[in-house]
């Protein structure tokens, strides 16, 4: 094995795994995690591969707990993981917004099941869809990515770090049960085939009381601790040197708007969407494992003669809004189809408005696969 | 500049930027601070040989903004939860959380438990008031039973913890116990306890009469002074008295100071024997 551990090789590979090696690939050292299902073979991926290149996986007494220590790890420089499901994040969120506040590198895979509450851990709901971007406290932005394969939840995992470290942020791998404990084929590249971003940290010596550390819209490099930097960390609302101010409301307005801009601002060069569709009567709308079912029954509608697109949502957060617009633009009416009971929906609804008319297709029984007669019937009707 | 008063002996220990602190008139939190300071001084340590977590409440503003040197100022209760990704990245620092004994023992009190049950190398100060100061007043974990507060106006219903023997008991290699009324035995304690290896809790039980005070009619900070003093009791003695005779007696000393298997080495022999490690 290379000193790297990169594996790699062609594999048949679990979704979760492959997460897992994309973890290690991008130079993640370290992880913790509280088990749940179904995320919990990336723990156990982690638990056992991460002491073989130096790293160590920390099973914590909650999920609190697991946040709480991935975000002091980073703040040492280190690039972490947290694995988990649904609730494991409603318990996390507090604190992701603490690492959205303070600009702290992580990455969090939601393997997401169904709910509310306990919900049915066995089984794949897209749902959690909206909960990265609006569960914690507070006006903020996030990064969140969707995988739809085992091939992509490395390939995403890669991204998704690569993301954290360029801009100081949690970054979001939205997978599901179906993602995750899928079997296929994976493709793991020569470790000098796979592009990796490391944070910017200041030089050794640098006086932090000249540079911006925090809330610089192109990305302050990272004071992170050990270094004799004397860094300031705090959650409370604070200027661009890490100094708390609680009584200025133009300090607040700062430390809201520019980490909220940090992300807008480079929104192009994050969001990702792979779109099939010139002119159509018909585009679908889709993400994740749902994808696969959209793009099947695509094909399956064309070759009945249906002039019918697709454009299938890679980030969904930044909410891809130009992408969205644009085909509603060029196309009369738009199907968005998720594994839930419609909660990316009104996004795309509200941002095609005036262009193209947006209706909202689930599954026949939430928590399965979307029937691909199931789909082109719809499609059929539409289009009738 | 006035160049006729000397600076004071800690004064390199805080941030250049501080001027005063924010604590109340009469607050314990001045005591500590200068008692931590103090440890370090007398250890010949630096601030750079630290990393400082606080959570939220009176206590963590010891360090936040105080203390110059790496600090980490975090959510409601989860100091030693950050703390534990720090120790287990950077384990040549020294790692040192300062709160309050409602951050760590209330909202907090599982990350303590279960840090002091893996034994992983850090120093805890723990600031006990006995009441929820900042936020104006509630009832605490350690407020004493039928002490009346703002949300206990009636008289506390409940028992308090008892927290450095509850830690003792989750495993820590390192408990002591004392009041602002002993900043010298505080300041041995802690340099003890930064020296430890494995997890080390100290216990200021501290005055507020500000909050605690007021609420409860415990009175000024020098009648609870004066009280810290009338009930402290050492813990060799409490522990040939019956529960009756010790009654509501602050027992101070040394809970706990033993070596058992620390958190850190042990990953790092995890490590070694993955064939990857240092």
């Amino acid at each position: 094995m290379e000193e790297s551990g990169v594996r790699s090789g062609r594999h048949f590979m679990m979704g979760n795994l492959a997460c897992a090696e994309g973890a290690i690939a991008a130079g993640c050292r370290f992880a913790a995690g509280y088990p749940i299902t179904p995320a919990s073979e990336i723990a156990h991926a982690l638990a056992a591969r991460l002491p073989e290149v130096g790293g160590y996986f920390l099973q914590t007494e909650d999920e609190i707990g697991a946040i709480c220590a991935a975000i002091g790890a980073s703040w040492t420089g280190s690039k972490v993981i947290v694995p988990t499901s649904g609730p494991g994040i409603s318990l996390m969120l507090e604190n992701i917004g603490f690492a959205v506040g303070v600009e702290t590198p992580c990455v969090l895979v939601n393997v997401q099941r169904g709910g509310p509450t306990t919900g049915a851990p066995t089984m794949g709901l897209q749902g959690d869809m909206v909960q990265p971007r609006r569960g914690s406290h507070g006006d903020y932005e996030i990064i969140a990515l969707c995988p739809w394969s085992p091939q992509e939840m490395f390939d995403l995992t890669v991204r998704a770090f690569n993301l954290a470290e360029k801009f100081r942020v949690p970054v979001f791998v939205m997978s599901d049960a179906f993602v995750g404990h899928m079997r296929e084929e994976v493709v793991i590249p020569e470790p000098d085939q796979i592009e990796l971003v490391r944070r910017k940290i200041p030089e050794t010596g640098t006086d932090l009381g000249r540079i911006r550390v925090f809330l610089d819209e192109d990305v302050a490099p990272m004071p992170v601790f050990g270094r004799g930097f004397k860094s300031h960390v705090t959650s409370s609302c604070h200027d661009e040197h890490g100094n708390r101010n609680l009584i200025d409301p133009t300090a607040l307005d700062k430390f809201i708007r520019r980490l909220r801009q940090k992300i807008l601002k480079h929104r192009e060069e994050i969001v990702q969407v792979e779109v099939d569709s010139d002119k159509a009567d018909l585009a679908l709308v889709s993400y994740g494992a749902v994808a696969r079912c959209a793009k099947e029954a695509v094909r399956a509608a064309r070759s009945r003669g249906f002039d019918v697109g697709y454009l299938r949502v890679i980030t969904a957060w930044p909410f891809p809004e130009r992408e969205i617009r644009d085909l509603a633009g060029r196309v009369k009416r738009i199907l968005v189809l998720e594994n839930n009971s419609g909660q990316y929906f009104p996004y795309v609804r509200a941002e095609a408005a005036g262009l193209a008319e947006v209706e909202f297709l689930g599954p026949e029984v939430l928590g399965q696969v979307h029937g691909l007669d199931y789909v082109v019937g719809r499609i059929e009707e539409i289009l009738k | 500049m006035n160049d006729r008063v000397p600076e004071h002996p800690l004064r390199k220990y805080l941030r250049p930027s501080v001027k005063g602190t924010g604590f109340c008139p009469g607050c314990g939190d001045g005591t500590v601070l200068q008692c931590i300071l103090r440890a370090i001084d007398e250890l010949k340590m630096e601030m750079d040989d630290f990393v400082f977590v606080s959570g939220i409440g009176c206590a963590a503003w010891i360090i936040s903004p105080y203390f110059n040197g790496d600090v980490l100022h975090t959510t409601h209760g989860r100091p030693i939860a950050f703390a534990t990704g720090i120790k287990l990245n950077l384990p040549e620092k020294k790692v040192m959380v300062i709160s309050g004994d409602g951050d760590l023992t209330a909202i907090g009190g599982n990350h303590l438990i279960h840090a002091a049950r893996r034994n992983i190398e850090m120093v805890v100060v723990c600031v006990n008031n006995g009441i929820y100061g900042m936020t104006g007043g509630q009832v605490a974990p350690t407020t004493p039973r039928g002490a009346r507060t703002i949300t206990t106006p009636l008289g506390n219903l409940e028992n308090a913890f008892d927290i450095a023997p509850m830690v003792r008991a989750a495993g820590a290699s390192y408990v002591a116990r004392w009041t602002t009324f002993h900043p010298r035995r505080l300041t041995r304690s802690i340099k003890r306890a930064i020296g430890k290896k494995g997890f080390a809790f100290v216990e200021a039980v501290s005055q507020c009469p500000v909050q605690f005070g007021a609420k409860t009619g415990a009175g000024s900070a020098v009648e609870m002074f004066e009280m810290f003093k009338e009930k402290s009791i050492s813990v060799e003695k409490a522990s040939a008295m019956k529960p009756e005779e010790l009654g509501d007696r602050i027992v101070v000393g040394e809970f706990a100071d033993r070596d058992r298997p620390e958190l850190c080495e042990e990953i790092l022999r995890l490590k070694r024997g993955a064939g990857r490690g240092p």
